[in-house]
């Protein structure tokens, strides 16, 4: 087949795939009674029209960059991690359990491990499947999907049972401490003159989350370990002739895509909620994979497609607040979006290869 | 425990088994011609809805069934699209399926009936009401048979059956016929498949085909004859459980009607007894609801006997290297 320029390959191709999803998105937009072109100016305007819609879109992006960068580590070494969702849960436990019984003087020593914990616990979530993967060879898809409801009852249980506070009848944990709080985006943007919106729960999360961006990128590019990572991922076989441990690479990258998954919780639990809620996650650790395959894998590209997908939540909340639209909306573009980056890649990416041969001939 | 009740929990276990024994015989299909198929939970739900959907707009629940069918083979289409003829990546395919059934069942379903994403609720014709089979009503007072009979075996809908006979049907097609054959070969090696001839993609269209024609009516009979209506987000992870029993019976169509049949168990029991006091411990609601996703776990790891699925089972065909 065709090489398409690398240009062409980590842009062109995933653009014209959202441009199609986007397209398809439309016309169910229009099959359902609704101005498409309107739904699309206020989405636009809802999720960037402000400092405050900006604010929303950027906390929603902040759970995505964690998703999406745990998908990515995972793909990069050839396995599918499904089961993000269930160990961003899993990370939520361990951020309240960090908040609410451990005393912690202030808010940043209380981040600091709150993130540790939820890191922890995300890898924990990891761990077994992924031992049963390196070990066994169990099918890494099925036994994330498994560990993804098994979390989800986990979680329903010790909600329930331990966490709720007596007499509550709703199932989540108690309020964590006040002083824990964390410091939002617009109260640090405005420590330095810029103003922006204090009310959107976007919060220095945001940061933790765009060093990790960073340090991925370094881990997967400029590390021994993501060498190794990478060529198990480009074949197995060449790589375990090279001395690289199939047991150590598939351990690690699972470790370190749970723990990404985990950390996700510090900024819902810790930064919105201030309580650990059922189902905490809402399903975002399947837009990470909407989020990774969108992004080529590549932590620039996860870092863009979860702002657009944080637009596209803000957006599609804004949108089912004013039209008939529910936010459901969302899911549909996001399958499309997975669709299209992801399983018909191809169907995009031979005539972008055609057409460029095409052009080529003529240039010579 | 009284003897009514053993009945009874049975009873239930037939009603909560077929949608997932339906959905389980479809994975075999698919996944026995080589296609992973984690969408059977999104063809089941865009099924279910659209069932409840057609039949009470028409008050047909056969009409319903139909329309159920159809929209699941669109889903089976699609996934045949992006598997098969773009040769991309049948798990991510499978995501997307599920995704975009539960976003487009709401949209739909809120722009339809207005309710919040479900259907209203279906009466009369617009449900498969249950059969009495012959003689079930006299039989009833025969001690121990009596009740068997007139409870467990009679007293289902005609699905039910359907799904029963399909256990048979599915074993026949796979084992003795040239069809089942070629189905079987192509998910171990496809490459002897097409030398001798055989169209890889046909057979494997074909095994999608038939998975969405049964997804069909496994999400039909979850709201036109478990329930009545659809509600949403209503097939709550079943497609996953049929995909555990699957796996539970090693790719087999008898097997899979024992383990689908065990799961459908797990849940009559967790809904009849939400805690199970042994003495010793309790064991809560959540773990009986959650335990075919362990025992999956357990199976997949090898513990008890191996689970080998079929070799070229999530390989796209690639013709001509």
């Amino acid at each position: 087949m065709d090489r398409l320029p690398k240009w062409a390959d980590a842009v062109l191709v995933p653009l014209l795939s959202i441009v199609i999803a986007f397209v398809l998105s439309g016309i169910v937009i229009a099959a359902i009674g609704e101005n498409p072109l309107n739904a699309l100016m206020i989405m636009i305007d809802g999720g960037l029209g402000s400092t405050y819609g900006w604010g929303y879109t950027l906390y929603y992006a902040t759970n995505f960059m964690f998703t999406g960068l745990a998908v990515a580590v995972a793909f990069h070494a050839s396995l599918f991690n499904i089961g993000g969702d269930g160990q961003a849960q899993l990370g939520g436990l361990g951020v309240a359990l960090a908040c609410l019984f451990i005393p912690w003087p202030n808010w940043w020593l209380a981040l600091i491990g709150a993130t540790a914990a939820a890191a922890l616990f995300g890898a924990a979530w990891a761990a077994i499947p992924a031992l049963l993967q390196a070990k066994r060879g169990s099918h890494i898809v099925i036994t994330t999907i498994m560990f993804n409801f098994i979390g989800a009852g986990l979680m329903l249980y010790v909600l329930k049972h331990f966490l709720k506070p007596t007499g509550s009848q709703d199932p989540s944990s108690a309020d964590f401490p006040a002083h824990l709080e964390l410091p939002k985006l617009g109260e640090i943007l405005g420590a330095v003159g810029i103003p922006f919106s204090k009310d959107p729960p976007v919060n220095v999360t945001l940061l933790i989350a765009l060093a990790a961006c960073f340090l991925v990128w370094v881990l997967i590019w400029h590390t021994r370990f993501g060498f190794a990572l990478r060529a198990f991922g480009k074949s197995e076989p060449a790589a375990r002739y090279a001395g690289i441990s199939p047991v150590r690479i598939t351990m690690g990258a699972m470790l370190i895509s749970g723990a990404l998954a985990g950390m996700m919780s510090i900024n819902n639990v810790m930064g919105e909620a201030q309580r650990l809620v059922l189902n905490s996650s809402e399903g975002a650790g399947f837009i990470g994979i909407a989020v990774a395959l969108m992004g080529r894998s590549h932590p620039l590209g996860v870092l863009l497609a979860s702002i657009l997908f944080g637009f596209l939540y803000q957006g599609g909340a804004e949108l089912s607040m004013w039209t008939s639209i529910p936010p459901q909306l969302i899911w549909v573009i996001q399958a499309l979006v997975i669709l299209f980056t992801g399983a018909l890649d191809n169907m995009v990416r031979i005539p972008v290869a055609a057409a460029f041969r095409k052009f080529g001939k003529r240039r010579t | 425990m009284s003897f009514e009740s053993y009945v009874s929990i049975l009873d239930s276990t037939v009603r909560l088994g077929t949608p997932l024994l339906l959905a389980c015989l479809a994975g075999l299909f698919s996944e026995r011609s080589g296609v992973f198929d984690i969408g059977l939970e999104g063809k089941m739900l865009v099924a279910a809805f659209l069932s409840a959907a057609v039949a009470y707009t028409t008050g047909s629940a056969w009409l319903g069934l139909l329309a159920g069918i159809a929209g699941s083979l669109v889903f089976s289409a699609i996934h045949g699209l992006a598997s098969i003829t773009f040769r991309g990546n049948q798990l991510i395919s499978g995501v997307a399926i599920n995704m975009l059934a539960s976003g487009i069942t709401v949209l739909v379903g809120q722009n339809w009936f207005h309710q919040g994403g479900g259907t209203p609720a279906l009466s009369g014709a617009a449900r498969f009401r249950d059969l009495t089979l012959p003689f079930a009503n006299e039989l009833r007072d025969v001690p121990f048979l009596g009740p068997i009979y007139a409870e467990l075996i009679s007293g289902h809908s005609v699905l039910v059956y359907l799904a029963f006979l399909m256990v048979p049907a599915t074993w026949w097609v796979l084992y003795r016929t040239r069809f089942g054959l070629r189905l079987r070969a192509v998910g171990e090696n496809p490459a002897a498949v097409d030398t001798a001839g055989v169209s890889v993609v046909a057979l494997r269209f074909a095994a999608l085909a038939i998975a969405g024609v049964l997804c069909g009516i496994a999400g039909s009979y979850l709201s036109t004859a478990l329930a009545a209506g659809f509600g949403r987000e209503m097939t709550a992870g079943r497609g996953y459980i049929a995909l555990a029993a699957l796996i539970f019976a090693k790719w087999r169509p008898w097997q899979a009607l024992g383990s689908t049949m065990f799961f459908g168990f797990l849940a009559a029991v967790s809904i009849r007894y939400p805690t199970i006091d042994l003495g010793v411990l309790v064991i809560p609601n959540e773990f009986m609801d959650n335990l075919p996703y362990i025992l999956t776990v357990v199976v997949l790891a090898g513990f008890v006997g191996k689970a080998i699925p079929p070799r070229a089972g999530g390989e796209p065909y690639v013709k001509e290297r």
